[in-house]
């Protein structure tokens, strides 16, 4: 800075007012210091593994009935323990299971050598209050392991969510086809506007029939009704079961153990595909936590679920997961939760569906586990769809972030669910499920839509940029959808006669999977037209080599993100000239082997053997002529001579630089490789002891170069100038640039020729404006 | 010849590997399902439907696969399968907390359930809140 005052006085706008370090108020200025952090405080509820309220362990039976369970009398039970020790305890396993020491059971979990039924068999006779003190015993690292080893179905998939802010059915349905396009294996919506539903599900319905189809759809709003757009077949699973961990939330919630077991049952009576949802702290949110922890409370509602006879749960703090990721080792207890849902042999949707954090780094490393792992449905909700328009709320993850996703699972090579998509695939798919939503809504008389609005919605990323329906324009449509009795047979019927075969077709595939029931099995998703759950893919992890490994043809489709670079694209895109033969440039031209200068004030400047050959501009984009007219322009200013010569020898700056020294006059020398990294060197010293380099070539300026070459001329007097300085802001340059280097210096490095002697060059910068301006 | 003895998970998924074993509630066979037939107007929304059948077959899968309580709750979806959604529905709600006034009135939907519809099994779950409910008092009206 040229205008820096000249005193000692630190470079900031900012008085020196307050006795503070300034890294805090940077510190508080980042997006992280938005996020609240709490106490442990167990009377308040705010404990995470173990309150001092929570029961100790405990099961007597007699007669086959649970008399006492963890620490309560069964004439105290209260609905959660009366359901739990009816339905949920095995008094044959209990016997075996509350005997042993918790630690040995901590441990079969984390045995490869155990298998997971059998852990399963030991989980229907242990408490709540037990299984919460055995994973409790577990790091962190040990409950990713032992979910990985417990979880159910073998192949890991994922679930979206896709919901707009204005209800908007065209743009649902062009998001939902994107959705399956990523490969989602369930989508999940939801309105701004209770009244919507129905068009909402229809909209998604014909949305996730486009392409490839085949993915579980539900439509989340009050059970009654998703009951009745579940017959319709216009959804064909239920995830909004929600249970509670104490007595007074569940009745709270409206709702009882007997209730939801009802309900649950029912969903399965009309071949829905159920699931409940339970996470950490909504006790806590709900006002009713009675003093217990986290994990204790959903010990008992997971129990619970098992008793049920829910096939899974979605589950992992949910609605809580940021309140319970507030308190010290919250993001481990969401994790322990999840491992004792797949303990209890239940389908876990494992929550990473709330925004938890501000902290784009909290959030990455809340979902790295997970990938890690695997998961039936790693996000129970991912926000395809950008955040604003995500009616359950931001999650953990969405369509801002969808490529960091999937550069997670290339950099982990792990399975998270996820496909890498192409421009003009989405664009395809977006046109087709607009127009097979507007062929529906017109072959069911639900109204005629004009293009304009269908070619709004294909381009628009989320709903700030389209000119569609507003959500007081659908509820009319969804009315009427509900009042005709409109089915999913009627929109298979309609896609047919519109032409949209591969879609009716689509469509007709999942309703059929209706009548075996086979997609209500435990984790059950439907992929290629056919069901895989824990029945027929079974995690079957028992160590290295077993287990779900990505098949080849998966781990293609995960490499598959945009903008890959091959060496092709990078020589292309850098100009290089192909060969070891490229042509020498008319203003740098080979003269005979060099030999040692004598001028005093000489400067020499050697130069890679690729340069201006067959590389001819630098990682900044520097135009190498320009380069080489700035480094001798400086020289000159600074008083000395240039002179150029070409090394063979090296490719190495160092090397480079020292080679140039020797042979210079005044004994200093200029090192240059092609991609602009640059050394000043003096012939009498050690090759890494160089009196000034630039490192990051990408961030050296044709400003830089001129300085350096006029300190290089003023070093030959016998001053030492201020070493010229490159700022770094921080930037990622390896990320940024190393692809191509390596890729660049390559060529240099193919191009040496150890016993070749240096040569001299002509330098003709006349001629370098001849070639430009042909 | 299989050395193992035969499982009912052998039969899973049954669309896959025992289609004959389920059928639509109007008795068609899974591969009547087709678009032809749909867009001829001989598939109508009742054909896309669980049987009871198909439901008790998925609860033998579910037992073979040791998951116990999951067959039970599949046995009591097949006792679902004919009662009437508004039924279902009001019957949950009874079950809400507060709505029902006392024990009688669950006892007398589960009577209801067995009789007219032979949902045995449901009416065991009712019967079960009912002696629950008395004893948590939940049988107090909210308002």
């Amino acid at each position: 800075m040229t205008d820096a005052p000249e005193t000692d006085v630190p470079p900031t706008s900012a008085p020196q007012s307050s006795n503070r370090w300034r890294r805090f108020a940077e510190w508080d200025a980042r997006p992280l210091r938005h996020d609240l952090f709490a106490a442990e405080n167990p009377e308040a509820g705010f404990s995470v593994f173990h309150s001092p309220y929570d029961p100790a362990p405990s099961l007597s039976i007699e007669g086959g009935r649970v008399t006492v369970m963890d620490g309560k009398a069964a004439a105290d039970f209260d609905i959660l323990d009366a359901f739990i020790a009816a339905h949920h305890i095995d008094p044959a396993m209990a016997e075996v299971a509350m005997a042993m020491d918790p630690g040995e059971i901590a441990r079969k979990l984390v045995d490869i050598n155990v298998p997971r039924p059998e852990l399963e068999a030991l989980a229907r006779g242990l408490t709540p209050a037990r299984l919460a003190e055995v994973v409790g015993r577990l790091s962190a690292l040990e409950i990713a392991f032992a979910y990985s080893k417990m979880r159910q179905r073998q192949t890991p998939g994922n679930q979206a969510h896709v919901t707009n802010a204005k209800d908007d059915p065209l743009q649902l349905a062009a998001d939902a086809a994107v959705a399956v396009a990523l490969g989602f294996d369930e989508i999940e919506t939801t309105m701004r506007v209770a009244s919507n539903s129905w068009a909402n599900a229809l909209a998604c319905t014909v949305g996730a029939a486009v392409g490839r189809g085949g993915v579980l759809f539900q439509c989340s709003i009050e059970e009654a009704e998703e009951l009745q757009i579940g017959l319709a077949g216009l959804s064909s699973y239920a995830e909004t079961v929600s249970v509670y961990g104490t007595e007074r939330a569940f009745i709270d919630g409206d709702d009882t153990p007997w209730s939801k077991a009802l309900l649950t049952a029912a969903y399965a009576s009309r071949g829905i595909k159920a699931r409940c949802t339970s996470g950490a702290a909504a006790e806590l949110l709900m006002g009713f936590h009675e003093q217990r922890s986290l994990l204790y409370l959903e010990a008992r509602c997971l129990c619970l679920q098992r008793a049920m006879g829910v096939q899974g749960t979605q589950n992992g703090g949910i609605d809580g997961a940021p309140l319970t990721a507030s308190m010290a080792g919250g993001v481990r207890e969401l994790m322990a939760e999840n491992l004792i849902a797949v303990w209890l042999g239940l389908e876990c949707a494992s929550g990473n569906d709330c925004r938890t954090s501000e902290s784009e780094i909290r959030v990455g490393a809340k979902i790295t586990p997970y990938l890690l792992a695997g998961s039936d449905l790693i996000c129970s909700g991912f926000g395809s769809i950008k955040k604003y328009d995500n009616s359950f709320n931001p999650s953990l993850f969405n369509g801002e972030e969808i490529e960091d996703y999937l550069l997670l699972q290339r950099d982990f090579q792990t399975d998270g669910g996820l496909t890498p998509v192409e421009e003009d695939q989405v664009l395809g798919l977006r046109v087709r499920a607009v127009e097979a939503l507007a062929a529906v809504m017109e072959e069911l008389g639900l109204g005629s839509v004009p293009r304009a609005r269908m070619m709004s919605v294909v381009f628009a990323s989320g709903s700030e940029e389209t000119v569609s329906y507003t959500p007081g324009e659908v509820t009319p449509i969804s009315a009427a959808i509900k009042a005709r009795g409109l089915t999913a047979i009627d929109v298979v019927r309609a896609l047919g006669k519109r032409g949209f075969t591969e879609e009716a077709e689509n469509l007709l595939l999942m309703l059929r999977q209706r009548i075996s029931g086979d997609y209500l099995q435990t984790s059950a998703l439907v992929r290629d037209g056919r069901v895989m759950s824990a029945i027929n893919d079974p995690n079957d992890y028992r160590g290295p080599g077993t287990g779900y490994r990505m098949p080849e043809k998966r781990w293609q489709q995960v490499q598959g993100i945009r903008n890959v670079l091959t060496r092709e694209r990078v020589l292309a895109a850098e100009n290089v000239v192909a060969g070891a033969g490229g042509a020498e440039v008319d203003w740098l031209v080979a003269a005979g082997p060099a030999a040692k200068g004598a001028n005093p004030h000489e400067v020499v400047i050697g130069v890679s053997p690729g340069f201006a050959r067959q590389l001819h501009q630098t990682t900044a984009g520097h135009a190498l002529a320009d380069v080489v007219a700035a480094l001798v322009g400086g020289i000159t200013a600074g008083g000395g001579t240039a002179r150029l010569v070409r090394m063979l020898h090296t490719a190495d700056t160092s090397f480079l630089g020292l080679a140039a020294a020797r042979l210079s006059g005044s004994g200093f020398g200029i090192g240059i490789q092609a991609k602009g990294t640059t050394v000043l060197h003096q012939a009498d010293r050690m090759p890494h002891m160089n009196l000034e380099l630039f490192s990051n070539a990408p961030l050296t300026g044709l400003d830089h170069y001129r300085a350096l070459g006029r300190n290089a001329a003023r070093h030959t007097f016998g001053e030492t100038p201020e070493p010229v300085m490159v700022a770094t802001h921080g930037e990622a340059l390896g990320a940024r640039f190393h692809v191509r280097v390596a890729l660049l210096y390559a060529i240099e490095t193919g191009l040496i020729e150890p016993t070749v002697h240096p040569i001299e060059l002509a330098y003709r910068p006349e001629r370098r404006a001849l070639e430009a301006a042909q | 010849m299989s050395a193992n003895p035969p499982s009912d998970l052998d039969l899973y998924p049954v669309a896959e590997k025992a289609p004959e074993r389920v059928q639509t509630p109007t008795g068609k066979p899974l591969s009547a399902l087709t678009l032809e037939a749909v867009l001829a107007g001989e598939i109508g929304a009742e054909d896309i439907a669980i049987t009871p059948e198909a439901l008790k077959l998925q609860a033998k899968i579910a037992r073979a696969a040791g998951r116990e309580t999951l067959a039970a709750n599949f046995e009591r979806a097949a006792d679902l399968v004919g009662v009437p959604q508004e039924l279902i529905l009001d019957t949950y709600e009874l079950l809400r907390p507060g709505r029902a006034e006392n024990a009688e009135q669950l006892l007398d939907r589960a009577a209801l359930l067995r009789r007219d519809y032979g949902a045995t099994r449901v009416a065991t779950l009712i019967e079960e809140a009912a002696a629950v409910y008395a004893r948590r008092g939940l049988f107090v009206k909210r308002f």
